[in-house]
Parts: structure tokens; sequence; C-alpha cells
């Protein structure tokens, strides 16, 4: 099994990548291509579990960033290669386009992001508000002219993230999750990476901490750099509201970011934000005020704000260093190349970014193409997709797919056996939701977190008090009934 | 002492004294509320329902077959930890008969599920 | 496969009851439940108070509905169980997915809907704050502990006041959890009196009135939360807040009829029940189509559930045996007026008989009138010492007074 849990060690690889967000699951990806043996240290305890988890999940088209910047030049790109990926990964995705939406006065803003959009290379039309009610039918009443941009659309982030990570397995990479990077040094013009899991040795360091990033570079003596997190907070509203809205609606952008949107999701639901507030690193409370702010927003685009259909609220944090994503070989050590501040459109940019840094690892290690690679791991059915006879075909073949353990997703057992059995497997409750959306509907995993705890514990010979949400102490059965004694408690 | 009706949602509010070894109550409103208030204050009784653990690691509902005194509801518990039922328990079957002396049985009220996974 | 007179969906309490009553009245019945047994809900509501009014004795849940099973096993209905009905069609076609026959449609004479609820959780109330391990729906908490055998917790709030929450109250407490508190947002409970004693005043579990939690601290354990009362508004005075060292947070604020796969099936529903709209048989606007039990509006005794269901399931069996009733008296519609939130069923048809009228109450109201009303004339009146939202309220009238539409209301 590739999917190692070492004790104390040194391993040796010819490159190490620090943090399995989209970003480092995007580099594993491509440097998995080649002749090398490369592997990922993620501190959580799966990928895909900051920033990634807790985005917008937009393809941007590019029209906003400002021209000539890292930012315009890896979103143009990485827009191209993420409608690329979710092809061949089978990554939920759906290219529907995007508005900004102007209400009076904002025609001046328009323009601006127009020709910002004609010379980043985006494909992008100022629509009347008549044409632009003819591509989203729901825009709110005040809503005077729109920015259409055709090649926008939504992905799943962290579906892309894992499915990327999972493809790196079967290419050979290996991943090691709660391996936190605790020192990082060069001895002898290796580096040197401790970790709670030991040691490892790489000629050559992708620093994609994301959050982290700076302190990283820290600890190998690198460039270090003013960091600051905002929060964004979200509400997730049920699938009954998708057919609602069709495509992404944003508002004007202001110096705070790209505003509060309204969106479909990939899976089928709509999303309301982000906040764009000053945060700590690692909060992502969801805030009283923070949901306000959203209500109060999104009728200003959007004509059928439906709160009371909200099944989640969720919070992620984006990680800003000054104005434009730094991806770069590190001026004071030498091997270590470093992404940081790959805040939005980090999402859409990631696989330009890793298409950069593969170029940068190039020139540190000539490593060849392997003679042979998996470019289309082999598709996992999801129930959604299949039509009757092909259902039919697989359950007769496994029951299983004939048995649905989340009513509110339609995900069957064989869907979640899979995904605990998967390249990266799902280990938590959490994992297995972010894989197969089981826990992900409307009851919240009420009805099938049990089965789905049972299921991973039978397929992993874990036991069910040692079977957790996510990471850390989060597990979820904390006492056994009539074995467990009172004093415990 | 205070507490209130459960016989209707009114919930009249109870207070419960004895005066002149005679037990008095406050703040009913009809017969059945007179009649509550005393056998709470006197001998008030409650059906213990818990869970046991069976011979294969799972657990099976039970309860007592008779209310017990409500003082005593955490002893019949204590008393159902030590108690196992075969896996293949069926409703009715009696796993302590008088338990505690309290003139009330165990009994089994619902089907284990089959368990094979890791506990 | 086999042609069934009648299908019934969800082999729970509603299910279990609508299936004999449909088999009782001659039909050739086939119930899909989606667990791996039947009784549904009651499986895991080991706790007694069941069966009062329906069998004269007090059971516990999986007791309950090993009444109704044992009866049915001496039917020759089929039952499949891990059987998942997906989608209602507007003919009535049901598509069906289960290990055993895999993905097919069936076509019966009549539909039974008896899919129950779920529960409002934590994303529905926007409840602000981390997402960690520790916040759990009541219902999934009892499933945890009553059927698995583990606590979710050790010490524990419960924020709302309905019955299931009380009812977990008492259940951590007896298996030896410690509740802190129970915190609902309305001036009054909307659980029975005697859970309130019975499960928080026998243990000293304080609840507090008017307050809600304003948001759960600590990642990836729960380690806290805050709570606050609220204003005429139900808005939190966060100048009042205060914080409970607790490691659980379990939610019973509200249940919701699971309706969705009657999306594109064209039955009309009710906004206010979120559950179908029905006629006094509880056939839904589509013709054939029934629906009984928590799907069609939340019950809180299971013994209304099966008194409900029999009515759908005979009425069910009739339709698929002999087609739909003759209905030369008329329809008429069941409006409701000031103090009542719903009436049920909201048609009914005129002609012989009398038919019952359940209705929920929007607050709670003493010392008031029940009062239903057809064209003018007064054909019910009646006082009440209270009515309590939590408490489902029934009226009978005689059909054959209608003349016109019956509104239902409250003189406060």
């Amino acid at each position: 099994m590739r999917f190692l849990t070492r004790k104390r060690c040194v391993v040796t690889k010819d490159v190490i990548v620090i943090g399995g967000g989209i970003v480092g699951c995007a580099v594993l990806d491509r440097l998995a291509r080649r002749a090398a043996s490369v592997c990922l240290l993620e501190s959580g305890d799966d990928v895909a579990v900051g920033a990634t988890r807790a985005n917008s999940g937009i393809v941007h088209a590019g029209y906003d960033c400002e021209p000539g910047t890292l930012k315009a030049r890896f979103n143009v790109r990485g827009n191209a290669l993420v409608w690329q990926l979710a092809d061949e990964l089978n990554v939920p995705a759906l290219k529907c386009g995007s508005l900004v939406a102007a209400r009076e006065g904002g025609e001046e803003g328009l323009a601006e992001l127009k020709r910002k959009a004609d010379l980043n290379g985006v494909r992008a039309e100022v629509l009347s508000r008549e044409r632009a009610l003819r591509i989203e039918p729901m825009l709110a009443e005040g809503v005077v002219a729109a920015l259409y941009a055709p090649d926008a659309g939504v992905i799943s982030p962290y579906q892309l993230a894992i499915a990327l990570a999972d493809r790196a397995v079967l290419n050979g990479a290996e991943i090691l999750t709660e391996c936190a990077v605790l020192s990082l040094k060069k001895e002898d013009g290796v580096f040197v990476v401790g970790t709670a899991k030991g040691e490892f040795r790489a000629k050559t360091v992708v620093n994609c901490a994301g959050a982290e990033a700076s302190a990283v570079n820290a600890m190998a003596g690198a460039e270090t750099y003013r960091t600051e997190f905002r929060k964004g907070e979200y509400y997730v509203l049920d699938h009954t509201e998708r057919e609602n809205v069709s495509t992404v609606i944003f508002p004007l952008p202001t110096a705070a970011g790209k505003g509060i949107l309204v969106a479909p999701t990939a899976d089928g639901n709509v999303i309301y934000g982000p906040t764009s507030t000053p945060a700590e690193k690692d909060d992502t409370s969801v805030t009283a005020e923070g949901l306000e702010e959203i209500r109060r927003n999104v009728p200003l685009t959007y004509a059928r704000p439906s709160f009371g259909k909200c099944i989640r609220v969720y919070c992620g944090v984006r990680t800003v260093v000054g104005h434009d994503f730094i991806v770069a070989p590190s001026e004071k050590v030498k091997g270590l190349i470093i992404t940081a501040g790959i805040c939005s459109p980090g999402l859409t940019s990631a696989p330009a970014i890793a298409e950069y840094v593969e170029e940068l690892v190039l020139k540190e290690l000539p490593l060849p193409l392997k003679e042979s690679y998996i470019v289309r791991p082999p598709v996992r059915p999801r129930l959604a997709d299949l039509d009757e006879e092909g259902l039919n075909a697989l359950i007769a073949k496994d029951a299983r797919w004939g048995k649905i353990v989340c009513r509110c997703e339609k995900v069957t057992e064989a869907e979640i056996v899979a995904a605990v059995r998967s390249p990266l497997p799902a280990r938590t409750v959490d994992a297995v939701k972010r894989r197969v959306r089981a826990g992900m509907g409307r009851c919240q995993g009420g009805f099938c977190s049990t089965r789905v705890m049972e299921i991973i514990s039978e397929e992993l010979g874990i036991p069910i008090r040692e079977i957790r949400k996510g990471a850390g102490h989060s597990e979820i059965a904390l006492l056994a009934v009539k074995e467990d004694g009172y004093d415990e408690v | 002492m205070k507490t209130i009706c459960i016989n209707c949602p009114m919930g009249c509010p109870l207070d419960i004294t004895e005066e002149d070894g005679k037990v008095v109550v406050r703040g009913y409103t009809c017969k059945r509320g007179l009649e509550y208030g005393i056998s709470e204050y006197t001998a008030p009784v409650r059906t213990v329902t818990t869970l046991i653990r069976t011979a294969d690691g799972g657990v099976v509902p039970v309860k007592t077959s008779a209310p017990v005194p409500k003082d005593r509801m955490f002893d019949v518990l204590q008393r159902a930890r030590e108690l196992v039922a075969p896996s293949d328990a069926d409703i009715g079957l009696v796993v302590d008969k008088d338990v505690l002396g309290l003139h009330s049985d165990i009994v089994v009220t619902g089907r284990p599920l089959p368990h094979a996974v890791n506990r | 496969m086999t042609k069934y007179d009648v299908l019934v969906i969800g082999g729970g309490p509603a299910g279990m009851a609508a299936a004999l009553a449909a088999h009782e009245k001659g039909a050739k019945v086939l119930l899909l439940e989606r667990d791996v047994r039947l009784g549904g809900i009651l499986n895991q509501c080991i706790h007694a108070g069941f069966g009062l009014h329906y069998f004269g004795e007090e059971l516990t849940g999986p007791e309950y509905a090993d009444r109704f099973e044992k009866k049915l096993a001496k039917t020759d209905v089929k039952v499949i169980l891990n059987a998942m009905a997906l989608a209602v069609g507007a003919d009535g076609d049901v598509t069906v997915l289960s290990p055993e026959e895999g993905l097919v449609h069936l076509k019966a004479g009549a539909v039974v809907l008896a899919m129950g609820c779920r529960e409002r959780t934590a994303g529905a109330i926007a409840l602000a704050g981390t997402r960690p391990a520790g916040i759990y729906t009541a219902g999934m908490a009892q499933k945890m502990c009553n059927i698995e055998g583990y606590l979710v917790g050790r010490r524990i709030v419960i924020l709302g006041s309905g019955d299931i929450g009380l009812i977990m109250a008492r259940r951590m407490t007896l298996e030896g959890a410690h509740v802190e508190r129970v915190i609902e947002l309305m001036p009054y409970s909307g659980g029975l009196k005697r859970n309130i004693v019975q499960c928080l005043e026998d243990f000293g579990i304080p609840i507090d009135y008017s307050h809600t939690v304003t948001r759960v601290v600590g990642k990836p354990r729960m380690e806290g939360l805050y709570y606050a009362p609220v204003d005429e508004h139900r808005k939190p005075v966060l100048s009042e807040e205060k914080f409970i060292p607790c490691d659980c947070l379990l939610l019973s604020v509200g249940l919701i009829p699971e309706n969705d796969i009657l999306n594109g099936s064209g039955v009309e529903m009710s906004r206010v029940t979120s559950g179908a709209e029905v006629d006094e048989n509880r056939m839904t606007s589509v013709p054939g189509i029934f629906s009984c039990g928590n799907v069609l509006h939340v019950h809180d005794l299971v013994d209304n559930v099966s008194h409900e269901a029999e009515i759908a399931g005979a009425a069910a069996a009739s339709y698929a045996l002999k087609g739909a009733p003759e209905t030369d008296g008329g329809v008429f519609g069941v409006n409701v007026g000031k103090g009542v939130r719903y009436a049920l069923p909201q048609r009914v048809h005129g002609g012989g008989g009398n038919v019952e009228i359940f209705f929920r109450t929007d607050n709670v109201y003493k010392n008031c009138k029940v009062v239903a009303e057809c064209g003018g004339r007064v054909l019910y009146s009646k006082k009440r010492m209270i009515v309590a939202p939590g408490e489902m309220e029934k009226i009978a009238l005689d059909r054959s007074a209608l003349d016109g539409d019956v509104t239902v209301r409250l003189e406060i």
C-alpha cells in the first residue's frame, strides 16, 4: 500500500511537496508523471482540508486580474487546464459562465473589467440588462448591465484536489497525511525535512503550505512574508434551489475582493458568499455578522434569495501576501521552490502554477517523463451518472450498488467502499463525504453517518471508537454504553 | 415539593406539602392533578428503559416490566451493567427476574442487530 | 415482478399500518423499506410511552413496531428490505433501487407514501461558530446510543425542547453522560409535560426558555458554546451571552416530512406542513397516491400515525380495487383561521358520516374556544382549557352538514 504510516525512519526522495491543498496536489500530479520519486507531506488528516475545502469553487475566467501579474497569467492558463483536468479525472464541473452584475452607476466598472479582459486575452462581453436576463433570469431588479464571461464556471475544489492526489498516487507518488513539517534545513546540499513520522530527505522541496508557506520558508532560512488572512463565510442551499440559478453571479468587485456571489455548485447545490473579513490563520468559525452581511448583499444581484433552504454554513480562510501570487525559486535557499499567497483565483490557477513549478523543478533536476503514466484513472462511477442498464449490470456483480446509504445525496454502499479503498483512502467520515458526498445533503449525515462509520471500520479494520469526523481528536463514539464507567464522564 | 402535573398540556404547577400527617396538594385544577400530586409525593415510580450488552458485543434495549421507585432508578441501571443478553435475544425475554427485589423484571424490548464490526 | 394493488413506501409505523389495512381490504400489497429491518425510527425509540391509545397499554418503540411486524408476518404482504424509492412519477410509477431487485420501475393500483420525516440540522438553522465533532441531531445521537451502543458526548447541551430532545436528555443521563442544560428558543416547550418532568426535572436538568445558542467553539472537537436570551423578535441579546464548556450539542429543532421523491409527481404540497395536501382518505391531489404518518405532517403520538395510516391504506386498497369513490356530495376546502397553524385533511368530501379534522395551533392559548364554521354556520364550538402547538388537536364534523369550505379557528 502506498499510503504509509511510517514510524521513525529516513526516506530519500527527489522532490518533496509540502502541503496537500489544491496547489500541492496539482504539483504532485505533474511531478508524478516523471521518473522521479516524489512525496507529499500534509499536516491534516486528508488532502484538501485547508482553504481548498472551503472556497467558492469558481473556475474564474480571468477578466479581473491586473494585466501582467502572475494572477492574470496563471488564471487564464489555469482556466483551460481545469476544464481539461475535470474531464480527465471525472471531477464534477460545470462551465456555466459568469456575470458581473452592475447596478446603477456601475457601468464604468464593467468597462474597466472589459478592458482588463481584453488585455488578459479573456472572452468577455458587456451585456444590457435584457441580454443578461437571457443568461440569468433571476438577476435582481436593480441590475442594469452585466459583464458575461462564457469560460467561467464551477468545479468541486476538494474533489479536484483529491482526484489529482489519487492520480499522483496511481502514478507512483506518495502522500503522507498527519505529517506536519516540524523542521526544514539543508545539509550537504540535501534538504532534511523533520516530521512526526520521521525524517525525509530530498534534493528539491516545493513549498505549497498555503497559510503556513511563510513559516515553512522561515524554517529553511528562506524568504518570509507579511501574510494576511481573510475569512470567507458561506451559505449552502438545498438542491431544490439549483434550478433557480443558471450562472455565477458576482457583484462589481471592490478592493476587498470579488464580493458576495450567488453560484450553483458543481454538485447541484447553490452557494451564497463569501464575506471578506480579517481573521486569524485558522479561524474558520462562521459569525452571525458574516451571515447577516450575506443576507444583506445577495438581494442586490439576485432576485430570489432563499435563505430558508439553507442546509449548511461554512467558512474558509484566504491567505494573502501582497497583491500577487508568489511562485518562484527561493533566492536565499537553492532548491527550494516557493508558492505563497495563493488566494483567489488560486483554485483556477493551481494547474497552471503546477505546470510552472514543474519547469522550475526541471531546472534543478532534469527528470524525464516516464515511459507510461496514467492520464485517465479508472472511472469510479457515481449512481447519479449511471443509466439503468449500467447500474443493473453493476448490481449484478456487486449488490452493494443497490444499497443506498446516503438518502439525501443518493450514495450507494459500493461508492463509499470505493472511497475508502481509493488510492488515497478516505479514513474519516468527512473524507468520505468529500469524495462521494455521503452526508453532504440536507440531513447532513444524520441518517447515514453511523453506517459510514461502520464501513470505514470494516474496510480499514479501525474500531468504531477510533473512527473520526476529521482531524485530530474528532472521534464520534466517545463512550461504550454499559462498558465505560460513569466516572469517565 | 414542587412539580408540574403531567396529565395534560395545562401543566398545573403543584406545591405538595405534608401538614399534620396529611399530604396537601396546592395548584391543581382537576382531580387527576390531585391524585398525581399525592402519588408523586408519597411513592413516585418510573419505568426504566435502558440497554444491556449482548454476547457478541452489541446492545439490546430492555425495560423494567413494572415501574420501580424513582430513587432506585440508578441502582437498576447499575445492575443492568452486569447483565448480558444472548445475541439472538427476542422481545419479552426476561434477563433479570425481580430486579433488586423491586417486584419488577428486566425484560428485552427489541431485537439486537447482528454486529460483525470492530468494537 | 408480480403486479400489486397497493405499493407502500416506508416500513415504519405508518407504512406497516397502511399495508395491513390495505391487506385487510383484500388488496395485494408490496411494502418497501430502505433499512435492514421494519420499524423505522421506532427501533431507536427504546423509551416507553407508545401505544396507550392504540393498544391501551404502554409500550416501548421496538415493542410497538413488533406488534405490527408480527401481524404483517401472518399476511401475504410482500416486504422488500434495503429498498429505496428514488422517485414517484406523475403516473404513479415508482422507481426503486434495492440490492435484491436492482433498479426497477413499479406500477401498482395505488401508492401510499409513508417515508417519515428528517430532522432539522445545525446547517438548517445556520448555527454560528465552528463545525467540530460533537454537534449532532438528537435522532442521530439516539441511533448511536440505542442501536450502536455508543454515547456521542460526555458533557451535553441540548438545543430545542421538542420531545426527542427531552427524551435524549434522559437517555444520555441514564447512560452516564452529564446533560448541562436544555436551551429553548420559544417561551414554552414543544414537548409533552410528562417529558419535562420525567426527562428533565427527575434529573435536575435546567431548561432555559427564550434562549438560543449563539455560537459553538472548539476545533476539531467541540469545547463549549455560547448562549443568550432572545428578545421579542427572537434575536439573541449578545450583552447577556454566557459560556458553557461542553463536548456535545444535540439539536432538537424540528422535523420536516421527507418528500423529495415527489418532485416531478405533480402532488400538491402544503407550504405549512411540508407534506402533501390530502382529502379525508389521505389521498393527494394525484388520484391513487396517498400519504400518511410523518411524511404527511409531523405527529406527536405514534398512535395517531397508525390510525391515519389505516385510513390511507384502506382507501388505497379501495381505490386500487374499485376505483375512485363516488363524490356526489361535493368537495370542500378546510381552511384555518385565527390561532390555527394548519388543519388536515385540507379537503373534505361531502356526503354521510363523520370526518375528523386534526389541527395544530400557532401558540399556547388558555381558556379558548375551538370553532369550526361552514358558510357562516357554526358546526363545532367547544371550550379548551389549553391548546399548545406541540399537541395535535382533533374535532369531528358531520359531513352531511357541509355545503361549502370549512374554517377551523380559535376564539381567544
